[in-house]
């Protein structure tokens, strides 16, 4: 490939988060009149690069190329000013108002200082005729458009800022089929109008009806560009294989007998358009990975079990009995006895600004009192055995729990759950953001609960994690289960490539009581 | 035709103002003593037009997901203002009057900037700012006191070819010079956008900051423009701390009985005057029904429950019972 004939090159990009590593001196180079596919796992530095490029963030060092010319960018606007426009997965549409104001939002047509309303409607018009979503009134607010249709508007909206580099993460995973077709279309044609493109997905399928040149990322690094269809998938698989990994995973104890029901079964269980027909069963003493990319229903599945979500169809069964979980207060009673270890410890699992005790004893308060009393030495026993079991750090039990450690907050979050002695724990990538000593002790816990007799369901965006620490993984695609790996099976290539769904027709999805 | 579908909806909080406030005032009218008649429309409007002022200055910062507690005290401190400054000869009244829409501006920014830039969340700015503005008040009016240039109070209290009452007129300017061009601007915009989703505002390049300012700093202006006529209602000034607060919590009632979103991002300043307008009216039927003026207060406090009650619906809608705390 001609270097000097790019439109928009990356030198040297690196960033950093704290101490992990983002982007490690990545290079890119996008040409004008064609499409580039980005490829990696979860964590490849994907997302980090595209946020440097359009704007977002900053980068540690490295620079940007626009026409040869060096470039820096200090807020989003600047790069759209510069004609590199993204679309974000997280939408960044405004509910309250009309498709119209959202397409110009960034820079409205003016007449005597105020929007022009009239030209305002044209743009929008014709950006979503440009779109393909002609269908969509412009007068029409956001909030009431279904989400497929408020992609479309995004994509409206970005083509209206009349973009010479176009972005796009994930931008067809809310879309209907049709629409994705007609988004294609879109594509082609603005390649063909000289745009440069640069397409994210984890659809393989897209990538090969679409892109004319792919590069794959691991660990924050470009490891291969290549000329789109010119590697076969299993090629592709091999490139994005290799994470570096330095876990030490407890030995996995032979899998408990199939006689008794399963502690935690779902069948058919279907929410909005997020999960479609999920069905799994976990047994006592297992360890059920959830995989797959990012967002793919993981986090909503196990909403559904903690009773958050409402308007659920399908069954959720504990010890082979239907159960109707209605809240999560609903889903610690005995007769369930389940914990939902959250993702986001801060605003789902601690209240920051009290103390490590107060955190330790909310979700057992109900245990620890009589007639609305807390029995305090009832709760400093309890406190103690979970302090010492979860080798906490901490300078006192009295100092807030906002203090503490990353790892050592998360230890919290788990001991406030398992005070209940909890049945049935589920994990929302519990791992996320702490420090490597921390993760083995979970890994080892995690374990330790389930010889006990727990069930556990575990969701991670790590896929060594699913690999080391879990007896089955299901690895879900677009809020379904697509393919169920036992034992052996859990390689890194198969979760990669099933994440992906490549493999679709090899494996039949685990049903019912499935071993 | 689908265009006026569209425009229904938008409009759909106004709209239901509008209708509860005509409702309310024919029931007002044809109870009154003495019928629909100008006289009693002028009063009517007078009141009526003192917390439509306030109301739309809560409006505007209620757009951007805020809310403003100083509002009911800017409008007091611009009326002790008013009362030592907008006196004697047409010039040194105009002065005076300029003089005090400035200190209501001047207001409204510090409430503005504390909240910006100083990263302070609404409720408590403006809780202390207002309390500020209320002591700066009563300093310059320690006992109810003071003049305004009747011939100005009576012209703007009056009524306009003998039918139409200046205030509503002055109202209708206010909107038009105000109103309009701010909710048709980039800053009017962006007002909006960062109270309906801040992240996605910021992801779009708008210009937030300016946004959410000019909003507080208009609500100062608009805060004072009601301070001014209510000095041309009563001739005085008064530093009255029970009134301040009223206003306020007056100003948050019509707001969403008038159709705007106390979470931002949502609703207009013209359904918020109707929303106090019919607010007043509501208050005003006691009277004429005979009850007894201590009713008032709880009659008030039910209506407004029922008002804040109407915004609560849309939870039932909710499937992600985690999006009730956001």
């Amino acid at each position: 490939m001609d270097g000097a004939a790019a439109l928009f090159r990356m030198e040297g990009i690196s960033k950093r988060y704290g101490g992990v590593r983002a982007l490690e001196k990545a290079e890119l180079s996008v040409e004008a009149g064609s499409i580039h596919a980005i490829l990696g796992e979860n964590g490849a530095g994907k997302s980090t690069l595209i946020k440097v490029m359009s704007g977002v963030v900053a980068p540690d060092e490295g620079r940007m190329m626009l026409d040869g010319r060096e470039v820096t960018f200090a807020s989003p606007g600047a790069a759209n000013k510069a004609g590199i426009v993204c679309i974000f997965q997280e939408l960044s549409l405004i509910p309250e108002l009309s498709v119209a104001d959202n397409i110009v939002i960034s820079d409205p047509p003016k007449r005597f200082g105020m929007i022009d309303r009239k030209a305002q409607r044209r743009i929008a018009e014709d950006a979503l005729a440009r779109a393909g979503a002609a269908d969509i009134h412009p007068l029409a607010l956001v909030k009431d458009l279904p989400l497929s249709r408020r992609q479309m508007v995004e994509i409206a909206k970005a083509l209206a800022r009349k973009p010479r580099i176009l972005i796009l993460d994930e931008a067809t995973s809310a879309l209907t089929a049709a629409d994705v077709s007609k988004i294609f279309g879109v594509l082609k044609r603005l390649r063909s109008e000289g745009l440069a493109l640069l397409y994210i997905s984890h659809r393989m399928n897209e990538i090969a009806e679409l892109a004319d040149q792919c590069t794959v990322f691991r660990n924050g690094r470009n490891v291969a560009s290549y000329k789109a269809g010119s590697k076969s998938d299993n090629e592709v698989v091999e490139l994005m294989i290799g994470r570096e990994y330095s876990h030490i995973f407890p030995p996995k104890t032979a899998a408990a007998p199939a006689n008794a029901p399963p502690r935690l079964e779902a069948r058919k269980l279907s929410w909005a358009d997020r999960l479609h027909d999920i069905s799994l069963t976990v047994r006592a003493g297992e360890v059920v990975g959830l995989g797959g990319l990012d967002g793919q229903g993981q986090r909503e599945l196990l909403l559904a079990f903690f009773g958050v979500l409402r308007g659920l169809s399908g069954e959720v069964l504990i010890d082979g009995k239907p159960a109707a979980i209605s809240s999560p207060a609903a889903a610690r009673e005995d007769g369930i006895g389940m914990a939902l270890i959250p993702e986001d410890r801060k605003t789902e699992g601690l209240m920051l600004p009290m103390t490590v005790r107060e955190n330790l004893s909310f979700a057992a308060l109900d245990r620890l009192s009589k007639g609305g009393i807390i029995d305090r030495v009832a709760e400093q026993r309890l406190i103690d055995d979970m302090v010492g079991l979860l080798a906490i750090k901490t300078a006192g039990l009295d100092i807030p729990v906002g203090a503490l450690s990353g790892g050592n907050q998360q230890k919290v979050v788990i001991a406030k759950w398992l005070m209940r002695q909890p049945r049935i724990i589920l994990l929302n990538d519990p791992t996320r953001g702490i420090d490597v000593g921390t993760k083995q002790e979970i890994y080892q816990l995690m374990r330790k609960l389930a010889d006990a007799g727990a069930a556990i369901l575990f969701y991670s965006t790590d896929y060594d994690e699913l690999i080391g620490c879990c007896d089955r993984v299901l690895v879900l695609y677009d809020g379904a289960v697509k393919r169920e790996l036992v034992g052996a099976e859990i390689t890194e290539r198969a979760l990669i490539s099933s994440a992906l769904n490549i493999h679709g027709e090899e494996s039949p999805v685990g049903l019912g009581a499935s071993v | 035709m689908r265009d006026s579908r569209y425009w229904l909806a938008e409009q759909r909080g106004t709209l239901l103002a509008l209708g509860i406030f005509i409702v309310m005032f024919v029931i007002y009218t044809s109870n009154h003593p003495a019928g629909f008649t100008a006289n009693v429309v002028q009063t009517a409007a007078n009141k009526g037009v003192l917390l439509a002022f306030v109301a739309m200055a809560q409006t505007l910062v209620v757009i951007t997901a805020g809310i403003d507690l100083s509002v009911g005290m800017i409008f007091l401190l611009t009326n002790c203002l008013a009362s030592w400054l907008v006196v004697g000869m047409p010039t040194q009244t105009a002065l005076g009057v300029v003089a005090v829409l400035a200190v209501g501006l001047v207001c409204g920014a510090i409430n503005g900037a504390i909240v910006i830039y100083g990263r302070l969340q609404p409720i408590v700015a403006t809780i202390a700012t207002g309390a500020v503005y209320y002591g700066i008040g009563l300093l310059l009016r320690p006992f109810p006191g003071g003049s305004v240039n009747e011939d100005l109070a009576d012209a703007l209290t009056g009524r306009v070819f003998g039918v139409v009452p200046a205030s509503l007129v002055v109202l209708l300017a206010i909107v038009l010079v105000i109103w309009v061009p701010f909710s048709r601007s980039v800053l009017g915009r962006a007002a909006y956008a960062a109270g309906s989703s801040e992240t996605a505002a910021y992801m779009s390049g708008v210009p937030i900051r300016r946004g959410k300012f000019a909003a507080y700093t208009l609500a100062g202006l608009l805060a004072s423009i009601g301070g001014l006529f209510l000095t041309f209602f009563t001739y005085t000034g008064e530093a009255a701390y029970a009134s301040g607060n009223s206003y306020t919590l007056f100003s948050i009632a019509a707001v969403v009985l008038g159709g705007v979103s106390l979470f931002g991002g949502k609703g207009s300043a013209i359904g918020a005057i109707f929303g106090a307008l019919a607010f007043r009216t509501i208050g005003d039927l006691l009277f004429v029904f005979d009850f007894d003026p201590l009713w008032q207060p709880l009659f008030q406090g039910v209506i407004l429950l029922v008002a804040v009650s109407l915004g609560a619906f849309a939870l039932f809608r909710v499937r992600n019972r985690l999006e009730w705390f956001l």
